[in-house]
């Protein structure tokens, strides 16, 4: 515990000083604190899944610039799924199935036809906005919304109770799920194999790991979570679903995957910087403490993201072999 | 072998499988490939598919009206398609050609109501000018990006793209508003920013012909044109031949960015006559696809644009005949953009060329 500690000092620091500062709002108004907080969270939540499989992509050595196809395909799947069966359950499913099928073909292409990666991600971003605008039909709406499930005393804390204890099972999932990727990432068989096979593909294929599989399986496999990414902002964000629904956040989990380092717990929390930045302007703008127009707000994302990126040029260093096709020798 | 990381910096992002391995026969095949699939698609939805193409047909090309309606369609996407394509040779993927578009056509619309009294082929000019530079510059915020900070073509433009539209979205709806209108939009240009027709050709097609000559020329005879392709080719080698890499970058976005930008003017002045948000829409996408299925190639960027301003005019025909969304155009071109991009199709049919082929890659590394 206490290396533990002494290694990730400024993050436990950060963590802390966040927490009291966070209270101190919410004692000064708790209303208001609760609510940004909330959003945060649902802003943050499709960009924390998208984040994720931007890192096991990359970590692998795969850049998935078709994130945003992934997620907008199934949003569209998951919706409409959940309007034909009147299920949500079914929808939910077969949205993060055809996550897994996007993920699967960014898999083959880049690693089996050794396709450019970033033109075969173009590709799924493409065919993914083609078939939703094609198939979408207006004036739908689903059979259910996504029960709150409130977790016994938990729920009661004051403020950490509302904003993370009284929520779907979609932030429940993608909590873990962060939690668990940190850990397997790093000290897992799977992780080890994983870095192995992104950083230095030769060496991980000398020791006896199949590359190919490895890439291939850790794409697809995120596809799931772009899938549940889809699933979540159609079905619980939005309750709704329109051509180009996902506006960018695809690309938006990107820059925080590369803000965050490749690290799940890096990005999260990138994620909820994200999250309260436009939250907060949000709020300000409702109380007409500043008056910007709501489309120069609009725009701060990604205005964000492009400075994000260029600070944290030669700050934070990629995979070694992300966009490496691997070639076997002989 | 490219496994090292010494190699992975050694291969820039180089398109070359897409450029130079494909026969020009794969973009075809994927082209029919894409409109037997769709077929099978349009049937699905309880269309006659052979109908539904002929009418497409019928409806650009058929009459005079639908073919002047084709060819300015197909004006902005052969600029939008050389915008992708220049990029594309220095290794750049441009996804941003949308964006520097509309900044093309909101401030080519600008000098067109904002200047008075200048005499007509002047403020055409002035007006054209102002869409490639707003464009320009705007592309050349990524290519600035790229060069300096390393970050990534592919991010910077898309979220450039969204930053153009929220930009514009404040100007038609707050400083620019026409007053006493309900839309968001601006005034229309003055007469004298209008762009005419000859006959029935707009000149502003003849003007994107002649630009797609002009920048198959730069390309392949100038010195700016091989150093871009060299850079393109292997970055190392034209750093090491004394290739000045930043500047390549950035001039060849601010090329790129200033063919987009001069698509949205030429719309601007030759058709729409005033800038509104909803218009142009989706055309820097539409670049991509046509930018693949040339292969990069300049001159070739005119057919394809041709070809997807055949369906982008004929669609909405389909509405009124057979009930189906035009953006059955989308998935067609998605399907075509697929079978161009992807290997399959050129393996199948030269399989011992397309395994010769070296293979490509693209990372985030500068």
């Amino acid at each position: 515990m206490s290396k533990f500690l002494q290694r990730h000092q400024k993050a436990v620091l950060s963590t802390l000083l966040v927490i009291v500062i966070a209270y101190g709002f919410y004692f000064w108004d708790s209303v208001r604190t609760t609510s940004i907080l909330n959003f945060s969270l649902s802003y943050a939540l499709p960009l924390i899944l998208a984040a994720m499989v931007g890192i096991i992509g990359e970590r692998s050595g795969v850049v998935n610039i078709g994130i945003e196809g992934q997620m907008l395909l199934s949003a569209f799947v998951a919706f409409f799924a959940a309007v034909a069966t009147g299920s949500l359950i079914i929808g939910a499913f077969l949205g993060m199935a055809s996550g897994l099928l996007a993920g699967a073909f960014l898999g083959i292409a880049a690693v089996k036809w050794e396709m450019d990666q970033i033109i075969a991600g173009v590709v799924i971003n493409i065919v993914a906005a083609g078939i939703t605008s094609f198939y979408y039909t207006p004036g739908q709406s689903l059979p259910a919304i996504v029960p709150r499930i409130e977790i016994p005393y938990l729920s009661q804390i004051p403020l950490i109770g509302q904003v993370f204890f009284n929520k779907s099972i979609f932030v429940y999932a993608t909590l873990i799920l962060v939690v668990v990727l940190q850990v397997m990432l790093f000290t897992s068989k799977w992780g080890l194999r994983t870095r192995a096979v992104g950083e230095y593909p030769s060496a991980a294929d000398t020791a006896g790991i199949n590359v190919y599989r490895t890439r291939i399986l850790n794409v697809a496999i995120a596809g799931v979570l772009a899938g549940t990414a889809g699933a979540y902002l159609s079905l619980d964000a939005a309750g709704w679903f329109e051509r180009g629904f996902t506006a960018g956040r695809g690309f938006l989990a990107l820059a925080i995957m590369i803000f965050g380092a490749w690290n799940p717990f890096g990005a999260m929390a990138a994620a909820l910087f994200f999250g309260f930045a436009s939250g907060m302007a949000s709020q300000l703008q409702a109380d007409e403490v500043i008056n910007i127009p709501q489309q120069l707000i609009n725009m701060l994302p990604y205005v964000m993201t492009l400075i994000i990126l260029s600070l944290a040029a030669g700050k934070v260093r990629p995979p070694g072999a992300v966009g490496q096709p691997y070639k076997k020798e002989g | 072998m490219q496994t090292e990381s010494d190699d992975a910096k050694k291969l820039h992002p180089s398109l070359e499988y897409l450029i130079k391995k494909q026969s020009f026969i794969v973009p075809i095949i994927a082209v029919f490939v894409a409109l037997i699939i769709g077929s099978v698609l349009i049937y699905f939805q309880g269309a006659n598919p052979i109908g539904a193409y002929k009418t497409i047909l019928q409806a650009s090309l058929g009459n005079e009206r639908g073919l002047i309606r084709t060819l300015e369609k197909t004006t902005p996407l052969i600029l939008a398609g050389l915008a992708v394509a220049v990029a594309l040779r220095v290794g750049l993927f441009n996804i941003g050609a949308q964006g520097q578009l509309i900044m093309g056509a909101f401030f080519a619309t600008w000098a067109g109501f904002t200047f008075t009294n200048l005499p007509a082929l002047i403020h055409i000019f002035v007006g054209l000018l102002a869409g490639i530079i707003a464009g320009g510059l705007w592309a050349a915020i990524a290519g600035i990006l790229k060069a300096y900070r390393g970050v990534h073509e592919v991010i910077s433009t898309i979220m450039l793209n969204s930053i153009a539209i929220a930009i514009l979205d404040y100007l038609v709806n707050y400083p620019y508003k026409e007053p006493d209108q309900p839309l968001p939009r601006t005034v229309p240009i003055l007469e004298s920013a209008q762009l005419p027709k000859i006959g029935f050709v707009p000149v502003g097609f003849i003007l994107a012909l002649l630009v797609a000559t002009f920048i198959s020329w730069l390309i392949n005879r100038t010195t700016t044109g091989f150093r871009f392709n060299t850079v393109g080719a292997n970055k190392f080698a034209a750093a090491y031949a004394g290739i000045k890499i930043k500047y390549v970058v950035v001039s060849s976005m601010l090329l790129s960015g200033g063919l987009a930008g001069l698509g949205g003017a030429i719309e601007t002045l030759g058709i729409t006559y005033r800038f509104e948000p909803a218009f142009n829409k989706g055309l820097g996408f539409d670049g991509i696809t046509i930018a693949l299925l040339a292969r990069a190639n300049p001159i070739a960027t005119i057919p394809a644009a041709f070809l997807v301003g055949i369906l982008r005019s004929g669609a909405p025909t389909l509405q009124f005949d057979y009930g189906l969304e035009p953006e059955i155009v989308d998935l067609l071109l998605a399907l075509t953009l697929l079978f161009v991009a992807a290997p399959i199709l050129g393996k199948l049919i030269f399989r011992k060329r397309a395994e010769k082929s070296e293979n490509v890659s693209s990372g985030w590394g500068s």
